[in-house]
């Protein structure tokens, strides 16, 4: 192996095993910060260590029992002597390299999930949560989270440092929220980050990319790392069914040029039937857990009947708007609304879209969301009201602020101008 | 990016022979470490290839030639696979890696294949024409 080589290797290893190393350095310190600077020694150490002894057998729990040691040590040095700190130092046998297989099961899974409902506590801003998480999680660096999210390096890296402190002087328990409600909520506080970095990847907001792809990876093998260690949570099952699915149209999302493809016009033969698939797998498990199907499954359920019609003009429409009617009376948003009118006239004929988009119209919040004229453009576009379909793919046009997008809402606009001359 | 992890026929997946507890033990213990870290997509174990048939084309343009089981090259036979999805290369030599020796015998052997993205495909320029004239052709005929 080349040095390069050897490097690669360990990178690798490390990013496998971080996000157990942090979360067992957190319950022992209690400090997620110092947490993850000693698994970032460890990277180090591994680095000059492993290179001249070659790669052990067993490199997880070489890299457990070295951060362990190294944490054991500034605990002696920091004299922080209280009892649970001997026990573990005392539990511990330092002679022999923990076998991790063994703690696998209970204590990491444990850990893990500790850790991230650390990194996405109430106390964190939205955007502190996604890099958090992102970070100690994931395992990613600084500057690929800077360029996931199209900002400098040094922004990320000031959101990390401040979101650590703030854990610190917040004194943030490192533990899973006692059942009942606090803990479903603090759940889904976590599994709208996970699904906030899926979406940011799967329809970057800005920038002339459409999909950013590491981004969905990420979230996607987040959510079903928690599915392992949450198996019991309906909702987590539903938010994997989710990304799942929509997974399996990423190849299709953007065609060869790079433009967005729109799902109706999607080569359904090129949809991953494997992802699609594990998602309706996911989703039966979700079914089978809940009583009634929460948010994340609801949407889920709805994908399902796109990658389940065979072809654009087989998708059971009616179905879909009833599964939107049941989205929008669990989490009442506009957004679903719009997605609702969508559906409607689908199933039942642009006019009845129409009607629910206009009483949306004087929506506040959907001031500037540029989907608003984008589908009251194609409703109008369909009713053959092609100049006033026209005004609205303008207004939807000056409002996005992906490139891409604009495109497609161009060619939209040149479209009611074909139509309205011919 | 995805990897195929092949498991190798060996003389007992051939006969039929069902691996010792121990390695049935360690294998699921595998699975599980990939299900929790996020990285299995799928993973299956073939039956021998006395079930199997073949299909080969001998003649170029004529038809086909199907052929019953067993097949003999058992270097060149499989026994199982197990698809994973990671975030590089080195990932998926070093869960290759933590793969149990499939046989114990000095017959096991795991072969490692990327698997191919979309991407790759339309890196080729002559393909990218297809699919850019592919969909130019559909855009007027909608118009027409």
């Amino acid at each position: 192996m080349t040095l390069t080589q050897t490097h690669r290797t360990i990178e690798a290893i490390w990013r496998m095993e971080s996000a157990k190393l942090i979360g067992s350095l957190t319950r022992m310190l209690r400090d997620v910060g110092v947490a993850e600077d000693l698994a970032q020694d460890a990277l180090v150490i591994a680095l000059e260590k492993w290179q001249e002894i070659g790669i052990p057998d067993n490199p997880g729990a070489w890299l457990m029992t070295t951060v362990k040691r190294r944490a054991i040590d500034l605990m002696r040095r920091k004299k922080l002597r209280d009892q649970k700190h001997v026990e573990i130092a005392r539990e511990m046998d330092l002679n022999h390299e923990e076998d991790i297989d063994q703690t696998l099961d209970g204590e990491i899974g444990d850990d893990l999930l500790r850790l991230v409902f650390m990194t996405c506590h109430p106390v964190l801003s939205q955007d502190a949560k996604v890099a958090l998480t992102l970070r100690l999680l994931c395992g990613l660096t600084t500057a690929e989270i800077a360029r996931s999210f199209l900002v400098a390096e040094s922004t990320i890296a000031q959101r990390v440092v401040r979101a650590k402190r703030t854990l610190r002087v917040e004194k943030v328990p490192f533990e899973v929220p006692p059942k009942g409600r606090q803990r479903k909520e603090r759940l889904s506080a976590v599994l709208e980050v996970i699904y906030l970095m899926f979406n940011e990847g799967y329809s970057a907001t800005s920038g002339d990319q459409y999909i950013r792809p590491l981004l969905c990876q990420e979230a996607l093998r987040l959510g079903r790392v928690l599915s392992e260690i949450t198996p019991h949570e309906s909702e987590v099952h539903g938010l994997v069914a989710l990304m799942e699915i929509q997974s399996s149209r990423l190849k299709t999302r953007v065609s060869a040029t790079g433009e967005p493809v729109l799902l109706m016009d999607q080569n359904r033969a090129k949809w991953d039937r494997l992802l699609i698939r594990r998602g309706l797998a996911a989703l039966k498990r979700s079914q089978t857990l809940g009583s009634t199907l929460g948010p994340y499954a609801l949407q889920a359920a709805i994908s399902a009947c796109h990658a389940e019609a065979p072809t654009a003009a087989d998708t059971n429409w009616i179905r879909i708007a009833a599964l939107y009617e049941a989205l929008s009376r669990a989490t009442p948003s506009p957004i679903i609304e719009l997605n609702r009118a969508v559906a409607i006239s689908m199933a039942f004929g642009p006019a009845y879209g129409l009607q629910i988009v206009d009483e949306l119209s004087a929506e506040p919040s959907l001031k500037g969301y540029h989907l608003l004229p984008s589908v009251r453009g194609d409703l109008l576009f369909k009713l053959g009201r092609c100049e006033e379909a026209r005004k609205e793919f303008e207004r939807a046009a000056s409002m996005t602020r992906n490139d891409r997008e604009k495109e497609l809402l161009l060619n939209r606009i040149n479209e009611c101008e074909y139509r309205g001359t011919n | 990016m995805k990897f195929m992890m092949i498991v190798k026929a060996t003389t007992d997946s051939e006969a039929g022979v069902i691996p010792p507890q121990e390695l049935i033990d360690a294998m699921q213990k595998y699975n599980e470490e990939l299900v929790k870290a996020g990285v299995l997509l799928a993973a299956d174990g073939l039956q021998p290839t006395s079930s199997g048939i073949r299909i080969s084309y001998p003649e170029p343009g004529e038809k086909p030639k199907v052929t019953d089981g067993p097949f003999t090259e058992s270097k060149e036979l499989i026994a199982g696979y197990t698809l994973i999805e990671v975030r590089s290369r080195e990932e998926a030599v070093e869960w290759a890696l933590r793969m149990p020796d499939p046989h114990g015998y000095g017959q096991g052997e795991i072969e490692l294949r990327q698997v191919y993205d979309v991407e790759d495909f339309i890196d080729n320029p002559e393909t990218l024409e297809k699919e850019v004239t592919l969909r130019k052709q559909v855009a007027e005929q909608k118009k027409a």
